[in-house]
């Protein structure tokens, strides 16, 4: 009988072109590579410097967004982008794809988005890739059973000219996440609670694999949102064993295999799942139902608590009295109430049709509270055209926010989309580090549901006050 | 790349853990295609004042730092963002030693490739430095070890194709290609 195997090492097998030895890494073979505007430019320099092609152009795709301009006017309407260095980014992205040949999903193409929300809606994202960017959130696609992970530059660079990375084999870490989330409770807050228990470091140097019921009942962007946060934890990348909720989800979107060829592939899928009995080097349990809407009150990701609850009194947190006073808030201080400025629905981490479905639904018929911006910004133009189908659009802007094209945005301000010092941004982004969203803005972490709540009362606010 | 087998240099004490990358250098200075010059933005919303002045209480700033090459930080260092603009920031700065308890992976990957020494110490070490800032330290990559003006010698781990890059000051990616007929035999099979 053969060794049970986790997912994580399973898709790591089948992929060493060169195993790990005592003094080498492993030579680790990668399916897909998504290239961005901000972590190319100096590996195409690097390639063009020693005369080297891409060697797979079709595993390859480019795509911009964190640059890039959300306002229709500079995206469609000829204005240019205002930021020159920005430009000038974006420009370097649409010149190096054009001379090597990689396939580029511009600023103008209706497939444009998120890089992390468009490789799955494309269906390139699939179960058992290894999948590569230049972006730390690309722990995204592990949702669907492929082992993803964000790289440096210099990676990028490896990859484009051999399709590989040297690679040492991570450390493997269960999270089961058990029983059933309350209404109102998201895959956000789930994360949440998940990096408020282990750490911002409790990852580190170790792939995690969710699993349980609680984790199966999600569909699949909630367990793109759960996967996506894994890198907030420190992990190497997250993953979730591709099911039937996997393979629905992936059902003839473009860039899957077709036909007879599907059935092959969904067949082989299936065989991913981790083994009854496969060893983990770490094991942690979670209690879905005891999870509330959580909300962070500090400026990392750790630091967070129930939306119902309070910053902590004391915390042997080093930078703890740091943090409090980054935030404008004073330990033992409850959180509902407090108030909230800009509200921000958006980011690889929650700006899929589902999330803009959950914040649409809480705030129709509601407005803003006054003095309150919101921005709602869709991960991709697909999402965004999918949400206007359902008149989602209508529901944001009745509300008084403003509905932009797809795009990185205010999660890290790169494109100019930022939050004033000293204002409170209720975001559905990934970070709360300092300056995150501009310089000295002060980042809460919520779920949509939360975000339309708030951004109603211009409060932190129980999104279950309005279920 | 410069090659790296030991330096001795005075430290520079930043004793916060998990400090991030969005910190060591802020995202509105990635919007560049080069990677050199950064270092001027390293820590640039700590280290300067909103009028861009030097920040004069930032320990980057203080005199005692000029020439620095080894910074000492807490847990978790590099944690967050994987922009590559990090160990540029500070080696372009000057660092080439980072000392702490733990790194972020990504962080540790990209340093690795620039020639820039994540040194893992224990707790007790970690508090020594933190509590002897200035002190004057070795980083040698043949012992794998820090050396501390007392006489100890920390040991710390390292990859050994990492550190045999470093001391000889070549890059991976020769290496990868070297292993061109395995990848195209890989390919074959898989096709």
């Amino acid at each position: 009988m053969t060794m049970p195997k986790t997912l994580f090492q399973k898709v790591w097998e089948r992929h060493e072109v060169v195993p790990q030895t005592a003094d080498t890494p492993a030579v680790l073979y990668i399916d897909l590579h998504l290239i961005h505007e901000v972590t190319s430019p100096q590996a195409f320099s690097e390639l063009r410097s020693r005369g080297l092609p891409v060697r797979r152009l079709d595993r390859t795709l480019g795509t911009m967004d964190h640059s890039t301009p959300t306002r229709t006017e500079q995206v469609f309407g000829g204005k240019p982008i205002t930021i020159e260095s920005a430009a000038k980014q974006v420009k370097a992205l649409e010149t190096n794809c054009a001379e090597f040949g990689v396939e580029l999903l511009d600023l103008a193409s209706d497939k444009r988005g998120i890089v992390h929300v468009i490789g799955p809606e494309l269906g390139a994202t699939q179960p058992g890739k290894t999948i590569v960017c230049g972006d730390s959130h690309t722990s995204t696609h592990g949702a669907f059973g492929a082992l993803a992970f964000g790289i440096g530059t210099t990676e990028v660079g490896h990859v484009l000219a051999t399709q590989c990375l040297l690679q040492s084999r991570a450390k493997t870490l269960a999270i089961n996440v058990e029983g059933t989330l309350k209404p109102g409770v998201t895959a956000k807050d789930l994360v949440l609670a998940i990096i408020g228990r282990i750490g911002v470091g409790g990852g580190t140097g170790h792939v995690i694999e969710f699993r349980g019921a609680a984790i199966r009942a999600l569909n699949m962007d909630e367990r793109m949102t759960v996967c996506n946060m894994s890198i907030e934890a420190g992990a190497r990348a997250g993953m979730i064993g591709p099911d039937e909720v996997t393979f629905e989800y992936l059902k003839d979107r473009p860039r899957v295999p077709q036909g007879a060829d599907w059935d092959k592939a969904v067949a082989e899928w299936r065989t991913l799942a981790t083994d009854e009995g496969a060893r983990f080097d770490r094991e942690v349990t979670v209690d879905a139902s005891g999870i509330e809407p959580m909300i962070t009150w500090g400026t990392h990701p750790g630091m967070v608590a129930p939306v119902t609850g309070s910053v902590p009194a004391t915390s042997d947190d080093p930078v703890f009295d740091r943090a409090l006073a980054y935030m404008g808030f004073s330990a033992g201080q409850k959180l509902q109430g407090s108030p909230v400025n800009v509200v921000f629905i958006g980011s690889c981490t929650n700006s899929r049709l589902t999330d803009l479905r959950a914040a649409a639904g809480l705030l129709k018929g509601h407005k803003l509270a006054s003095g309150v911006q919101m921005l709602v910004v869709p991960g991709s133009q697909q999402v965004k055209k999918q949400a206007e189908a359902e008149g989602l659009d209508r529901v944001f802007i009745e509300a008084g926010a403003e509905w932009r094209e797809s795009g990185c945005s205010m999660c890290l301000g790169m494109n100019g989309d930022t939050v004033a010092k000293g204002l409170y941004s209720l975001s559905t982004s990934n970070r709360n580090f300092e300056g995150r969203q501009g310089v000295g803005a002060r980042t809460l972490l919520a779920s949509p549901l939360t975000a339309a709540a708030s951004a109603v009362r211009g409060a932190i606010t129980d999104p279950r006050e309005f279920m | 790349m410069e090659a790296f087998t030991s330096i001795s240099s005075r430290t520079v004490v930043l004793p916060l853990a998990d400090i991030d990358t969005d910190q060591i250098i802020p995202a509105r200075f990635l919007r560049t295609t080069a990677k050199d010059g950064l270092g001027k933005e390293l820590f640039a919303d700590w280290r300067y004042l909103a009028d861009g002045s030097p920040n004069p209480d930032f320990v980057l700033n203080k005199p005692a730092a000029a020439g620095c090459k080894v910074l000492i930080a807490g847990d978790n260092f590099g944690c967050g963002s994987s922009r590559e603009h990090a160990p540029w920031a500070l080696t372009d700065f000057g660092i080439r030693a980072v000392v702490s308890t733990s790194f972020a992976d990504i962080f540790r990957s990209n340093a690795l490739k620039n020639g820039l020494v994540p040194v893992v110490v224990d707790k007790d070490t970690l508090q020594w430095l933190i509590g002897h800032p200035g002190t004057e330290v070795t980083v040698d990559l043949a012992s794998s070890t820090l050396q501390l003006p007392d006489g100890r010698a920390v040991a710390f781990p390292i990859e050994p194709f990492a550190r045999y890059c470093l001391m000889q000051g070549v890059d991976q990616l020769g290496y990868l290609l070297s292993r061109n007929a395995e990848i195209t035999a890989y390919e074959q099979r898989h096709a």
